[in-house]
């Protein structure tokens, strides 16, 4: 109330006000330099789940002698990046074609649809999804049903015996494998 | 004055309580505002109180870990005492929660309570509305059994739609790379951090403009709100027909929410607590994800509509919804109130809950999902084996081998994804069966490489005796009919 007075009255001593809005504008300025400093290590935290060293690395899936030839079999895998909690949501399924001697497909168990699990079924050759009723060829094309494209494929290799896939990262319409 | 008295008002010159309840609870509403139809917003809140205080003790044992989640709920389930039945409260509480909020906001809009000059407090009833929502799916989350991680395999596909940063939303989403502990500590966050916050600051805007634009008045048929005079009618009816909400409007209110708790507690106590089912393990995917029953009709929307417009409108259409309620007050802020003169709000209402009841409903059956073991599990009709050659038996056999039971029915039994099979022989001849089993088409897959000829000749022979005995098999048409077939 007081200050209001001193603020208002015509009093000659204008310096008063000036140092009243001065410390105002010092102390608005002020926070607002603590909010920046405050929220760049916010957003950088939020942000911290894009900022990845890799999103894919090689990943072995077994001696090849696994997979019988003109099969089709699910493979599990432990995922590259995972925090020690995780539990079982760290391991990965994916779908295993080996077709004639060293010749594979390998495709990520989500429907290209919304991301349900497809099953194989060898004796119609067909993956079925549950979700949707997504349907897929063997040689994971599109055969029915509302996915927009085939099963995601994954990049392999064969080194030392082993099949080695590509992978790590949740497959979807904006990131195939 | 007695000693108590006086201690009394003590309290009261300090506290103000007497005001606080004059200007809060004991505030003067329309007499006809104390209706049983107006009882559906305190029974929102009735919802979210129980929801608050299940949800902290549910906390005081769950363990938001992807390791452990999915175990203490089991703990809750089978071995801390009554931790089964609080699992059910919670779970209940939501389901009334969501049907409250949505009858409350349908009960509003069709009494006009969202016209001038309470346009504000639609607006946060919308935003409670979507919270709600928000708070549903996160929980279903929480619950980290399959129907979880596969639910939010399906938010991830529908964040992977979007084009440039589909990538980087998915990331954000999941808080890593795949479904793992980072992605349900984010929902925990959500769900117990800053929803609830949220929803608190949201209600208590809700209920100050209920409280400074008063409740909306029982609408009359021809009676219109007028920006001009509004304010001064709604004194005037304060004047003549004014009530004190407490004790005169609050009567209907605490019998529907006491009504309300225990219908909660018996569907507890009755049906127990959802889930959880089966172990958040992705290598296990013999699994037929479904979501709670309030995202039921979302899901079904994705199976029904055509490919080509899904992610456009996976992309577009909650954004369309959400501002088209916002925007509503603006768009018919004044004229009739009664539901009795507004013939679009009424059918519009019903359209909404017909679409939602439908969809949820065959979300439950989903006609367009393979059932996954119809081939190994459901029997062949007896009468469709009887009197059949070595050769049409075999057709048989192949019919269940090659999973065409997934998606097509004999005798009710089977998927219903392709038309059934009982009386194919009357709509398809023996060379239209052939070309449909080889080629596919119409929705179902090419089966030329998955049938050696033997077996297309064996299938092809049994489907053509499955037609009614007065019905004969269709024939071409190019053939004239001969005596004897």
């Amino acid at each position: 109330m007081a200050e209001q007075e001193m603020g208002n009255s015509k009093t000659p001593s204008a310096w008063k006000v000036s140092r009243r809005s001065f410390l105002f504008k010092l102390g608005m300025g002020l926070n607002v330099v603590a909010a920046a400093l405050v929220s760049v290590p916010l957003v950088g935290y939020m942000l911290s789940a894009l900022r990845h060293k890799a999103w894919q690395a090689w990943i072995p899936l077994g001696p090849l002698n696994d997979f019988p030839e003109n099969q089709t079999r699910l493979a599990t895998y432990v995922n590259p990046f995972t925090r020690p909690w995780d539990g079982q949501t760290s391991n990965q399924p994916c779908w295993v074609r080996r077709l004639e001697g060293e010749k594979f497909q390998v495709f990520a168990i989500n429907c290209t649809h919304l991301g349900c699990p497809v099953r194989w079924f060898p004796q119609s050759g067909l993956f079925m999804c549950p979700c949707h009723g997504g349907v897929y060829y063997a040689d994971g094309s599109h055969a029915s049903g509302p996915p927009p494209r085939g099963l995601y494929e994954y990049e392999t290799k064969i080194k030392d015996g082993q099949l080695w896939v590509r992978g790590g990262e949740l497959p979807t319409l904006s990131q195939p494998v | 004055m007695g000693r108590l008295q006086a201690i009394a008002v003590w309290l009261d010159q300090r506290l103000h309580l007497t005001k606080l309840f004059e200007t809060t609870a004991g505030h003067t509403v329309p007499a006809r505002s104390g209706s049983w139809w107006y009882v559906f917003g305190s029974a929102t809140l009735v919802c979210f109180i129980i929801q608050v205080v299940t949800g902290i003790l549910l906390a005081l044992l769950y363990i938001p870990s992807a390791n452990e989640a999915w175990l203490s709920l089991q703990y809750l389930n089978y071995q801390q005492p009554l931790g089964w039945y609080l699992r059910a409260v919670h779970g209940w509480g939501s389901n009334f929660m969501v049907a409250m909020i949505s009858i409350h906001m349908a009960q509003t809009f069709l009494f006009g309570a969202h016209k001038y000059p309470r346009e504000l407090t639609w607006i946060a009833g919308v935003f409670l509305f979507l919270c709600t929502l928000g708070m549903a799916f996160t929980g279903q989350v929480l619950r980290w059994d399959q129907d979880a991680y596969w639910g939010l395999g399906i938010g991830a596909a529908m964040m992977g739609r979007f084009p440039l940063i589909g990538r980087e939303l998915v990331a954000l989403m999941l808080g890593g790379l795949i479904i793992a502990g980072e992605t349900l500590s984010r929902f925990f966050t959500l769900h117990v951090f800053v929803i609830p916050g949220l929803i608190i600051a949201l209600i208590s805007v809700h209920l100050r403009l209920v409280l400074t634009a008063g409740i909306n008045e029982y609408p009359e048929p021809g009676k219109l709100v007028n920006k001009e005079t509004y304010h001064e009618e709604y004194e005037a009816l304060l004047k003549k027909t004014g009530v004190p909400f407490y004790p005169k409007a609050i009567d209907k209110d605490i019998t529907f929410s006491g009504l309300l708790i225990l219908a909660i507690l018996t569907c507890a106590a009755v049906f127990g607590p959802f889930g959880p089912n089966g172990p958040p393990d992705p290598t296990l995917i013999n699994t037929v994800p479904r979501p709670d029953f309030y995202f039921l009709p979302l899901f079904s929307v994705f199976a029904l509509l055509p490919p080509y417009m899904e992610t456009f409108l996976i992309l577009t259409a909650p954004v369309v919804g959400i501002v088209l309620l916002l925007v509503l007050p603006f768009l018919s802020g004044t004229g009739e109130k009664s539901a009795r003169r507004r013939p679009v709000a009424v059918l519009s209402v019903i359209f909404i809950f017909l679409n939602l009841s439908v969809l949820a409903y065959l979300g439950l059956s989903s006609p367009w999902s393979p059932h996954m073991d119809a081939w190994s599990a459901d029997p062949t009709p007896i009468e469709y084996v009887k009197n059949r050659t070595p050769l049409e038996l075999q057709g048989a056999l192949v019919i269940q081998d090659k999973q065409c039971r997934n998606c097509h029915s004999l005798g009710g039994r089977g998927g219903e994804r392709g038309p059934a099979l009982d009386g194919v022989a009357t709509r398809l001849t023996h060379d239209q069966l052939i070309r449909q089993v080889l080629q596919g088409g119409g929705n179902m897959p090419a089966y030329g490489k998955q049938l050696s000829p033997p077996e297309v000749t064996a299938l092809v022979a049994f489907m053509e005796t499955l037609h009614p005995a007065h019905e004969p098999p269709a024939r071409p048409s190019a053939v004239p009919a001969a005596p004897g077939r």
